[in-house]
C-alpha cells in the first residue's frame, strides 16, 4: 500500500523543467552527444561532408528514415511495435509506380491512395491489435508477410510502371537554387513540419495518454482514456508516416524490387537508440528523430571508413540490444530511489518478510 | 546513473570503431610497383572476391572470353536456338510419337524482373507447344529461392512419374545437385538452364556464355573509354553468389591489368536507395568517372546521384534493363548494356521439343550472350517501345503470339 502512495507522488518530480530539459529527459542526451560525435568524425574523415551541398544530399537520403522514426515513436511510446512500416513503404512505391505508370495527371491521385492505402494498414494493425488482442508484434509481423507476399502476387513477382517526375520531386528535388548546386530539398521540408506537428501532437492531450498508455495500460483505461482507439491512432499515425516516408523513397531513388526491405529494423533501432523505452511511456520524439539522423549518420561514416555494407545489420543488432540493456539498467534504480527516502516504509515492508525465511 | 548508461553506449560504440579499426587496416600499404591499379588494395580481404579470389578460374574466363567471338551455330534471327561450339547428342532414346505431353518445370524464383521476364516468354513459348497439341500440360513448381523447397519440388516431380520432360532452373549449384540427378535417373529427359549443377547428368544444360564475358565486357568498355588514371567505382549486389563473383572477378583481373584506379567496391543489395547514397557520397569525396555494375538493376540511381551531384556523366556500365537504355537515351551518355541473355528461358522449351522428336541437342547448350552498344540503342528502344521500365531487351519473344500484351500487362 505504501509503494503505491509513493509512486503517485511521483510526478511531482516532474513538473516544469525547463523546455532544454525536457527535451533532454529519459536519456535522450545520449544521442545527441552521440549525433555530435559521428558527424565531427565524418567531417574529421571527410570535410566535404560540411559543405552545404554535402549535406543537403545527406539530408535527402536520411529524410524517410527520420519519419518512420516518427511514425514508429507515436507506437512504441504507446507500448506497441510495428514491424510492417518496411513492408508498407515498399508496398507503397511499387503500388505508386504501377497505378500512375508515368501518366502526370495521375500524380495527386494516386498519392492521395497511397495515403489511403497507408491509413487502412494502420486501421487494420490498430484494430486487430487493440480489439482481437492480438500482440502487436504478431500483427504486424503478419501484415509484413501479408504487404510483401500481396505485392509480389500482385505484380507478378517484380516491380513495374514508372513514377513520373512531379512525383519523384519530392524525395529528389528542392527548392531555392538549380539542381545540382546547394538546395533546399523538399525532404528537409517535410521532415521539418512533420517534426514539429509531431512535438506539438505529444504536447497534446492526446500525446499524454498515449505516454501514459504506454507506460501502464491499465491505469489508463482506469483514469478514462479509450486505450484501444488512443493505441489505433497510433497505428494510424504509423501508417501514415510511412506513407510519406514511401513519397520521399520513391522520390530519392525510383522503384526497384528492394524498396523498403529492412526499414521496419531501421526505424525501431533509431527510435531506440533516441533513448526510447521499448514497451512505452518514456522518450521523446525529437530524441527519436535524432535517432535516425544518428543511424544515417553512423552508416555515413561507415562508407567513409570502407567498411563493408555487410556490417550494417551486425551494428543494428549491437545497437538495439545495448540500447534495450541500457535502458533497463536505470529503471531499476529509479524503483529503488523512491522505497529509500522514507526508511519507515522500507523497514515495514522488510519486517514481514524477514520471518518468512526463519519459519521454514 | 547516467554515467553508467554513458559507459555503456560508449562501451556499444567503442566495439564497432575498434571492428572498424580492424578491417581497415588490412588494405593500408600501398603497391609498390605503382604500375598496378589499386584494385587490390581497395579490396582488401579475401571475402570480397576478385580475381585473387576462389571465384576465378583462369580456364573458365579464358574460354568465356574466346567464347564471345565464335559465330554460334544456328539461325541469326533466332538466337534462342544458336549455340556455341556444340556437341550434339542423340536423343534417340527419348522419342516419343504422339502429343499431349507433360511438361515439369522447377523453376528458383520469379524474385527479380530478370527472372519475371524471362518466366513470361516461357510461358508465351509453352502457349505456342500446347495450340499445336504437342503440350498437354505444363506442370510448374516456383521454389522462391528455397533449396529445400525446390529439392521436393524435383522429387515430387519425379515421383509423380509422368512428367515427360522435367526442366530444373536451380536456385544452387552443389545443393541442387544430387535432386537433378535422382530426376535423371528416373529415365525422363532433364534440362537445366541458368545456372548449372554439378553433374553432366542431363540431356542439355542451357546457359548464356557466362558471368566472366559479363563481366569483362563492361569492364573492357570502361577501359577503352577512359583515360589512363580514371577512377571506377564497382557496384555489386551481393558477395557470394557464383554468377555474380564470376562477373566481379573477371572485371577485377581486367582492371588490375589496366591503368584504371578502381576507388571502391561497394555491396548494395540492388537498392536503389542505397545506391544512390553510396555513388553521392564517393562525389563527395572526389570525381569518379566510371562505374561497372554486376547486374544492371538500380543503374539509374546511380546515374541520377551524378545528376543531383551536378556532375558529369561518368562512363557507364549498365544492363539491357529497358529503364537504363532509356536514360541513356535521354542522357546521351558514353555507356554498354550488358546482357546476359534473357531469351535463354525460350530455349528449355524448344529443347523438349526436339528431344521428343529424337532430334539431337548440344550437351552444353552455350547460348550467345552481346552487350548492347550505343549504335543498336535506338533500334533496342523502337523494339521495346511499349515494354515497362524493369524489362529486358533482349527478351527473344518478338515473334511469340502473346507479343506485346502478355510482357506490357504484367
Amino acid at each position: 500500500m505504501t509503494t503505491v502512495a509513493t509512486r503517485r507522488e511521483l510526478p511531482v518530480r516532474a513538473p516544469r523543467p525547463s523546455l532544454l530539459e525536457r527535451l533532454t529527459a529519459g536519456g535522450s542526451w545520449t544521442v545527441f552527444a552521440l549525433l555530435l560525435l559521428v558527424f565531427v568524425l565524418i567531417f574529421v574523415m571527410n570535410p566535404s561532408f560540411a559543405e552545404p551541398s554535402s549535406l543537403m544530399a545527406f539530408v535527402k537520403k536520411a529524410a524517410p528514415l527520420v519519419i518512420l522514426a516518427i511514425g514508429q515513436y507515436f507506437v512504441i511510446v504507446s507500448g506497441e511495435f510495428d514491424l510492417s512500416v518496411g513492408s508498407l513503404v515498399g508496398a507503397q512505391v511499387v503500388i505508386a509506380a504501377k497505378v500512375m505508370d508515368g501518366q502526370d495527371e495521375l500524380t495527386w491521385p494516386v498519392t492521395a491512395l497511397m495515403i489511403g492505402f497507408g491509413l487502412l494498414v494502420g486501421l487494420v494493425n490498430g484494430l486487430v491489435t487493440t480489439l482481437l488482442k492480438v500482440p502487436s508484434f504478431i500483427t504486424t509481423l503478419g501484415m509484413m508477410l501479408v504487404l510483401y507476399g500481396a505485392i509480389r502476387l500482385w505484380t507478378g513477382g517484380a516491380p513495374t510502371g514508372a513514377l513520373t517526375e512531379q512525383f519523384r520531386q519530392w524525395g529528389r528535388g528542392g527548392i531555392f537554387g538549380e539542381p545540382g548546386q546547394f538546395q533546399v530539398p523538399y525532404a528537409l521540408i517535410v521532415v521539418v513540419v512533420l517534426g514539429v506537428l509531431a512535438v506539438l501532437l505529444m504536447r497534446r492531450p492526446f500525446g499524454r495518454t498515449l505516454m501514459a498508455t504506454g507506460d501502464n495500460d491499465v491505469a489508463a483505461s482506469y483514469s478514462g482514456s479509450p486505450v484501444w482507439w488512443v493505441r489505433t491512432r497510433a497505428f494510424l499515425l504509423s501508417g501514415f508516416m510511412a506513407t510519406i516516408a514511401g513519397i520521399l523513397i520513391g522520390g530519392y531513388a525510383g522503384v526497384t524490387a528492394q524498396v523498403g526491405e529492412g526499414l521496419e529494423f531501421m526505424a525501431i533501432t533509431a527510435v531506440v537508440l533516441g533513448g526510447v523505452v521499448l514497451g512505452g511511456g518514456r522518450g521523446t520524439v525529437v530524441a527519436a528523430m535524432a535517432g535516425a539522423l544518428t543511424l544515417e549518420a553512423l552508416f555515413t561514416l561507415f562508407n567513409q571508413l570502407g567498411l563493408p555494407s555487410t556490417i550494417r545489420p551486425v551494428v543494428q543488432g549491437v545497437i538495439i540490444i545495448a540500447a534495450v540493456a541500457y535502458a533497463a539498467m536505470p529503471r531499476k534504480a529509479r524503483r529503488r530511489r523512491p522505497a529509500v527516502p522514507p526508511p519507515s516504509a522500507a523497514g515495514d515492508a522488510a519486517e514481514p518478510k524477514e520471518p518468512a525465511p526463519t519459519h521454514a | 546513473m547516467r554515467p553508467a548508461r554513458a559507459l555503456v553506449a560508449g562501451a556499444a560504440v567503442a566495439t564497432l570503431f575498434l571492428t572498424a579499426a580492424c578491417t581497415t587496416d588490412t588494405p593500408t600499404d600501398p603497391a609498390d610497383g605503382g604500375g598496378e591499379t589499386s584494385a587490390e588494395e581497395t579490396d582488401g580481404g579475401e571475402e570480397t572476391g576478385g580475381a585473387d579470389s576462389e571465384w576465378f578460374v583462369q580456364a573458365d574466363y579464358d574460354r568465356q572470353l574466346a567464347q564471345r567471338e565464335v559465330v554460334p551455330e544456328g539461325p541469326g534471327e533466332e538466337p534462342w536456338l544458336q549455340a556455341i561450339e556444340p556437341e550434339y547428342v542423340d536423343t534417340a532414346e527419348f522419342a516419343s510419337e504422339g502429343g499431349d505431353k507433360t511438361l515439369c518445370f522447377s523453376n528458383a524464383s520469379v524474385s527479380n524482373p530478370w527472372r519475371v521476364t524471362g518466366w513470361i516468354t516461357m510461358q508465351q513459348q509453352v502457349e505456342v507447344l500446347q495450340e499445336d497439341g504437342l503440350i498437354g500440360e505444363f506442370r510448374v513448381s516456383d521454389a522462391a529461392d528455397d533449396d529445400n523447397k525446390q529439392i521436393s519440388d524435383i522429387q515430387a516431380f519425379v515421383e509423380a512419374g509422368d512428367c515427360d520432360a522435367i526442366i530444373v532452373s536451380p536456385s544452387t549449384t552443389a545443393t541442387l545437385t544430387p535432386a537433378v540427378e535422382a530426376a535423371c535417373e528416373s529415365g525422363k529427359p532433364v534440362i537445366v538452364f541458368d545456372r548449372g549443377v554439378e553433374s553432366d547428368c542431363m540431356v542439355t544444360f542451357i546457359h548464356p556464355i557466362g558471368g566472366y564475358a559479363y563481366g569483362a565486357d563492361g569492364a573492357e568498355f570502361l577501359v577503352d573509354n577512359l583515360e589512363p588514371g580514371s577512377k571506377v567505382l564497382a557496384l555489386r549486389i551481393l558477395p557470394g553468389v557464383d554468377v555474380l563473383e564470376n562477373r566481379w572477378a573477371a572485371a577485377d583481373k581486367i582492371f588490375s591489368e589496366s591503368e584504371l584506379e578502381v576507388v571502391g567496391t561497394e555491396f548494395t543489395g540492388g537498392d536503389a536507395a542505397a545506391i544512390k547514397d553510396l555513388v553521392t557520397q564517393y562525389l563527395q569525396r572526389g570525381d569518379v568517372d566510371g562505374i561497372w555494375m554486376d547486374a544492371g538493376d538500380g543503374a539509374v540511381a546511380a546515374v541520377e546521384a551524378f545528376e543531383d551531384a551536378g556532375k558529369p556523366y561518368p562512363v557507364f556500365m549498365g544492363e539491357d534493363e529497358m529503364s537504363f537504355l532509356r536514360k541513356w537515351q535521354d542522357t546521351d551518355m558514353t555507356a554498354i548494356g550488358a546482357v546476359y541473355s534473357n531469351f535463354q528461358w525460350r530455349t528449355p522449351i524448344l529443347a523438349a521439343q526436339k528431344i521428343w522428336a529424337g532430334e539431337e541437342v548440344p550437351s552444353e547448350w552455350v547460348l550467345p550472350q552481346a552487350p548492347i552498344e550505343a549504335e543498336e540503342l535506338d533500334a533496342y528502344l523502337d523494339a521495346n517501345a511499349e515494354m515497362p521500365s524493369l524489362h529486358y531487351a533482349k527478351f527473344g519473344g518478338e515473334d511469340l503470339p502473346g507479343f506485346p500484351e502478355a510482357w506490357t500487362d504484367r
